[in-house]
């Protein structure tokens, strides 16, 4: 059975004005609100976690169960902290969500504030998106109006406030403990742990830090009921999300889809790769996770499948490359990222990046060596597990798979530049001329 | 000497009790490489394995420190039991500084484990890629944590061949500390020790990913107004430091040789140095300290370790102010005023019988109608035990008086009572650890961070850890308070007395009351409260009223033992009264003489005036700045005066120049002795250099020699027999003051009460010859309430005048919050000396007036 499209958080997108109080009303929105009001908060958390929702930030772990780990109100404040800050290369599914529909959060957020007993809800949106911020003011605001904000929320006698905060342009700020530091107004650099935010969050009060996507999946949840969001996707992956096509591919775009739909499924609503070429390789959930290459393309995108098969469902930003694509020139890329948003903490993220750097750099440019192969491999086994927090960890992995798949490639970089190898005019989607010049013999 | 038949049943100054063993609470079994071993709940994996002999390698862990995590060197594989029970590996290897051992772990170090071993390599392989190979010059080099370990943790060779990360260096974080960015490993040590030892946040780390960096900031942005250091610093290109005290600590911690002192970058190799255990002269703290020297020189001081004093910290005026030992004007041989007025070398022998004819000559003037006559000690406030004790035998046995006065600053006959009431001989009666434990601790007349370092750091622990709730009577809240997140009860100078008697009855103290009320809550009183009549006298009633244990908390190191040695006028060895016959006789039997002088002598005041009234014939002074006391002009008169002085000094001062007879002693460098803290601890400390100086106690037993008395002080060895045998006093005590509260002055029009206390690096001359330290002294400012500010019509930032009839002294106003018509100078900023100047200390009333317009801080 072709698996087909899900369009849960995406059934407004193409209404005018989607953003919009009126239209997401009119669209059935705040519905949730409302029948979660009626409920007992700790039946709300069951329903979650009956619904075997599970994070959609990439870690992919229950979300209900997450709600479930903090401890009893002592009559202190607790909080819940919405991630937003948004910025592994080729993860966009939130910024268009909030685009599009920032109600959904905003309704999402008060249902889990009052289900996990907040009073005060924080949402943290990556610094670089100005015009998402604006919206979302925007969105408050108008939430704010209309009453579901504020004192005595539609005369349940609930009370929320949700405060806007925007990052100062740091990815390690998507880690949840550096974003709590971050929030706190110090240094954006992860915690240790424990204590787990549940215990000691933000201002050390017990707090819930959730993905957008995650938050913006619980009022349909709350409306549909459990049982039909595990009616979507797999038995331990359940319900539908964003899948975001990128790259060498016909259509790109948001596609929403039970988890567990393919590649190959995935490409035929997108209009398959782009013409005239075929894949070469993608990441399955952004760039921290090991990339997949045409032999994967019947792996069913759920957290378990992805993970048999040597991956991560991460955020599924799938980045598409068709055969124009160097693959070392990709990884040096994304290598240049981590090394550029290491926070500095540790010592295997912030030494190791910038080594990766070079020695990929050299690859690269066609003067690498075979020792310098081994070499990325071992340092990436040096990171691997021994940093402080994921980054580490996320930046050897498109190197490690890379290398697995493709090391004819970085063997050929010993001797030839990847750019005359896989000249880059090819891979682009419009003619261009490319900037730099050729280095070595082949200048 | 007589020997007592029954021996002394308490000493003078008892040894330090070894700590009790707290009761082990929850314990916790593992294995380290298989050895099993038991610790108590919530031990860091690596300090378990410590006590077990196994070294894990390690940058950013300290034991001071809350764990970090951030180096990774001390990467183990560790197995866990789970929640079935059953023996499972963690999938990643741990860092064992912020692991805590639970039941049944198994922990594999890099001695079992080759994950563990390989982990190890390959983090210390990517600390070296950006670590330049600068070992021979780094003042690290020899004693450096990285290169220790890279040998023995690390890879033979390295693989990398790419481009170092370089910056330009160093950056001066204040005139005395210097980082070498390119040398940094980025453990934070120093930034959490700056953040939670000193909370004093000088330095914080800066971009991030391999461009991370420590640097500073910029002063005016974190709002330290008025706490500006002295000497320049603004150059660099991240903005100006600020003063930190204890700065020097940074150096000393950091692993590798990033931090860096101006005072000690590259003088010297570790391996050139002889290292000896001291303890620092310049507080009443007692901080053990490291002297390292060589071939005759002391070229730098560490912080010792002493979980019962310092933990590991000191201050920097401990750490860097030492080279007035051996300043170009220190006094090697004897001098004699000869004939001319000059005084010139002379023999031991020859000094000696001078000092002895004119003493004696003094007792016993030609012209029986000769007024100036009898010999007083002025000993001077930085003694040992042991010279306390000598000068103090000195006076009573060989020139017969009780007029021996070891306080060399304001004081009072209430100070004096209190002194022999509260402090002489009960010595650990309050100690560090009870400011770990106080609920509530009061500070009366006491700036910790400026007058006691250690004891602030240690509040601070406390406050930051335990919640200890810290209260000060003072003028103004000043930063250290702030950073002990401190209640300030504010009074005007003078009026501290009637604010400790609201107490208790007052109901708008009535939250300070029950504080001090709850079970072990503190009093601590400075030296400073000698100048509040009443004063005293109100602490010991508030300490009756409220429970709370009084401690005195004195700013000079010598304080203590003066008073436990018996330099009063009032007071004999270990609170032997004077006034008690039965002490008197105590006395004499242990000293072999026939009777002890029973009349109570003269105060350092008393001394002084008497000397400038001609009714003194000769005065033996110890190491005495005439700046310190009360009124140093009538000081000099007085010495001017007298007609036989003689010196007993380490350097040339203004003492010498009026000296008949001048005799050199040992600095504590070249010497062995005991210092005593505030709490009564001794602190007894070794002979660091080779030296002829003899230390005053050898001198003093000389000079009784040559007046024909046998003191039998002539070896450390023999003090200490003498004091052991003479033992405490367990008679009556002086009784407590009891000293009403002096109405506060009326303050006309232009006129401020004066607030002043002494900074911590100030013009003291036991920092002189060292100007990098000087550089991060807080600048002198004036401070004064707004309302104050806009009576006299001073703005923010611009000169102040504070006058009295002798002088008058201009600093910058700094509109502070604090009672209106009072004003703060710091005491002893150099070439700003309150005494000096004004002649007047804090509770005088001084003249304010706008100054000129542009004031420049003196450097």
């Amino acid at each position: 059975m072709a698996t087909t499209l899900t369009p849960v958080l995406t059934d407004t997108w193409d209404a005018d004005r989607s953003w919009s109080l009126a239209t997401y009303e009119d669209a059935g929105g705040y519905r949730g609100l409302r029948r979660a009001l009626g409920m007992q908060a700790g039946d709300v958390v069951t329903m979650v976690k009956d619904s075997g929702l599970r994070g959609r930030g990439g870690a992919g772990f229950p979300t209900g169960m997450k709600w479930g780990f903090l401890p009893a109100p002592d009559g202190g404040p607790r909080y819940l902290v919405v991630n937003a800050d948004e910025s592994e290369p080729g993860t966009c599914k939130d910024t268009p969500l909030m685009m599009a529909s920032p109600q959904l959060l905003i309704e999402g957020m008060i249902i889990t504030s009052y289900a996990i007993g907040c009073h005060h809800a924080f949402l943290y949106v990556r610094g670089e998106i100005l015009h998402v911020y604006r919206r979302l003011l925007h969105a408050i605001e108008e939430a704010r109006a209309a009453g579901y904000l504020g004192t005595d929320i539609l005369g349940s006698g609930f009370d929320l406030e949700i405060t806007l905060h925007s990052g100062a342009g740091a990815y390690i700020c998507g880690e949840e403990t550096a974003l709590l530091d971050s929030l706190e107004g110090l240094r954006g650099q992860p915690r240790l742990k424990p204590p787990f935010p549940a215990v000691a969050g933000l201002y050390a009060r017990p707090t819930v830090v959730n993905n957008v996507e995650s938050i913006a999946s619980v009022p349909s949840i709350v409306q549909g009921g459990s049982d039909w969001f595990k009616s979507m996707g797999t038995e331990r992956s359940s319900g539908y999300g964003l899948f975001s096509l990128s790259g060498h591919v016909t259509r790109p775009g948001q596609y929403e889809a039970p988890l567990g739909i393919t590649l190959r499924e995935l490409l035929e609503m997108a209009g398959g790769i782009r013409e005239g070429h075929q894949l070469k390789f993608w990441t399955p959930g952004g760039s921290s996770t090991p990339i997949f290459t045409a032999e994967h393309l019947d792996v069913p995108l759920d957290y378990e499948s992805v993970g048999a098969a040597g991956s991560m469902l991460g955020t599924r930003a799938l980045q598409i490359f068709d055969e124009t694509t160097s693959v070392v020139r990709a990884v040096t890329r994304w290598t240049e990222f981590y090394k550029h948003e290491s926070c500095g903490k540790c010592t295997p993220c912030r030494e190791g990046t910038y080594w990766l750097t070079q020695v990929l750099q050299r690859i690269e440019a066609g003067q690498g060596t075979l020792a310098d192969i081994d070499l990325l491999l071992d340092l990436c086994d040096n990171i691997l597990g021994k940093a402080f927090c994921a980054l580490g960890d996320g930046a050897t992995s498109p190197i490690t798979s890379a290398v697995q798949y493709f090391r004819d490639e970085f063997v050929a970089g010993t001797h030839t530049p990847a750019d005359v190898l896989f000249p880059p005019e090819h891979s682009s989607l419009f003619s261009y001329t490319p900037k730099h010049t050729l280095v070595g013999v082949h200048a | 000497m007589t020997i007592l038949s029954s021996g002394p049943t308490t000493s003078l100054v008892p040894a330090a009790p070894v700590a009790p063993v707290e009761p082990a609470g929850e314990t916790v079994s593992f294995t380290v490489d298989g050895i099993e071993t038991e610790v108590p709940k919530g031990t860091l994996v690596i300090r378990a394995a410590e006590q077990l002999g196994i070294q894990i390698p390690r940058f950013c862990d300290h034991p001071l420190l809350a764990p970090a995590g951030a180096c990774r060197q001390c990467l183990v594989e560790v197995w866990a039991p789970g929640r079935d029970g059953k023996l499972a590996k963690m999938p990643k290897p741990q860092a064992s500084c912020t692991l805590e051992a639970t039941p049944g772990m198994q922990v594999k170090t890099q001695h079992t484990s080759p994950e563990a071993d390989k982990a190890q390599h390959g983090v210390m392989e990517l600390l070296l890629i950006n670590h330049p190979l600068d070992c021979p010059v780094c003042d690290k080099g020899g004693e450096c944590p990285l290169q220790n370990q890279a040998m023995s943790n690390g890879r033979a060779s390295t693989r990398f061949v790419d481009v170092k990360r370089t910056f330009p260096k160093p950056i001066a974080i204040s005139t005395q500390i210097l980082l070498d960015r390119e040398r940094c490993i980025l453990c934070q040590r120093c930034t959490r020790f700056s953040e939670e030892i000193a909370g004093d946040v000088f330095i914080d780390l800066q971009k991030r990913g391999a461009n991370q960096q420590i640097g500073t900031f910029d002063t005016s942005v974190l709002g330290f107004v008025g706490d500006a250091p002295l000497g320049a610093s603004a150059e660099d290109t991240s903005g100006r430091p600020f003063a930190s005290y204890f700065s020097g600590n940074t150096v000393q911690i950091c692993p590798v040789g990033a931090l860096t002192s101006a005072a000690y970058r590259f003088r010297s190799r570790p391996f050139d140095l002889v290292s000896t255990p001291g303890v620092a002269e310049h507080d009443a703290q007692g901080s053990a300290i490291r002297i390292d020297h060589r071939r005759g020189v002391v070229l730098r001081r560490l912080a010792g370790e002493d979980p019962t004093v310092n933990q590991e910290w000191i201050t920097d005026k401990d750490r860097f102010a030492f080279t007035w030992q051996s300043a170009p004007d220190r006094i090697t041989t004897p001098l004699v005023r000869n004939a001319a007025g000059e005084l010139e070398p002379a023999s031991w022998v020859e000094a000696l019988d001078v000092a002895a004819a004119g003493l004696q000559a003094a007792q016993q003037p030609d012209d029986p109608r000769d007024t100036a006559v009898g010999v007083a000690v002025l000993p001077g406030g930085r003694l040992t035990l042991e010279d306390a004790y000598a000068y103090g035998k000195f006076a009573r046995v060989a020139l017969g008086t009780n007029d021996v006065d070891g306080r060399a600053r304001p004081h009072s006959a209430e100070e004096e009572a209190f002194l022999g009431h509260h402090v002489a001989g009960r010595t650990l009666d309050v100690t560090f650890a009870d400011l770990d434990r106080a609920p509530a601790v009061l500070l009366v007349g006491l700036e910790a961070e400026e007058e006691a370092g250690i004891a602030f750091l240690r509040l601070r622990d406390a406050v930051v850890h335990r919640k200890v709730r810290v209260l000060s009577v003072a003028a103004l809240a000043s930063r250290g308070l702030e950073r002990l997140s401190g209640t300030l009860l504010p009074a005007a100078p003078g009026t501290e007395a009637e604010v400790l008697d609201g107490i208790g009855t007052d109901p708008s103290l009535a939250a300070t009351a029950e504080l001090l009320g709850s079970a072990g809550a503190l009093v601590l009183v400075g030296e400073r409260l000698a100048g509040v009549p009443g004063g005293f006298s109100a602490a010991v009633r508030l300490a009756q009223r409220t429970g709370a244990r009084l401690a005195w908390v004195p700013r000079r190191v010598g304080e203590r033992s003066a008073v436990e040695a018996g330099l009063l006028p009032s007071l004999l060895p270990g609170g032997r009264p004077v006034a008690d016959s039965a002490a008197r006789v105590d006395l004499a039997a242990a000293w072999g003489i026939d009777h002890v002088p029973s009349e109570t002598g003269r105060s350092t005041s008393e001394i002084l005036a008497a000397a400038h009234a001609g009714l003194l014939g000769g005065l033996v002074v110890g190491g005495l700045e005439l700046a310190d006391l009360p009124d140093p002009a009538l000081a000099r008169e007085a010495l001017d005066r007298v007609p036989f002085l003689v010196s007993l000094e380490v350097r040339q001062s203004e003492v010498t120049d009026r000296a008949d007879v001048v005799l050199p002693v040992a600095p504590p460098t070249e010497k062995s002795g005991t210092f005593v803290t505030w709490e009564g601890r001794p602190r007894p400390f070794p002979q660091a250099l080779s030296s002829h100086a003899m230390a005053d106690h050898r001198v003093l037993d000389r000079l009784a020699d040559a007046l024909g008395v046998e003191l039998g002080l002539q070896t450390l060895e023999a003090v200490h027999a003498e004091l052991d045998q003479l033992g405490g006093w367990d008679g009556a005590r002086v009784g407590a003051p009891d000293v009403p509260a002096s109405e506060p002055p009326v303050v006309a029009p232009g006129s401020a009460v004066l607030a002043t206390w002494h900074l911590l690096l100030d013009g003291g001359r036991l920092q002189s010859g060292e100007q990098f330290l000087a550089g991060t002294a807080k600048r002198p400012v004036a401070r004064i309430s707004a309302g104050t500010a806009a009576a006299v019509g001073v703005q923010d930032g611009a000169g102040l005048s504070v006058s009295t009839d002798a002088g008058t002294l201009t600093l910058p106003a700094v509109v502070t919050e604090m009672p209106d018509h009072v004003v703060w100078l710091p005491t002893n900023a150099a070439g700003a000396g309150v005494r000096d100047a004004l002649h007047v200390d804090a509770g005088a009333v001084v003249r304010l007036a706008p100054g000129p317009r542009t004031v420049e801080a003196r450097s």
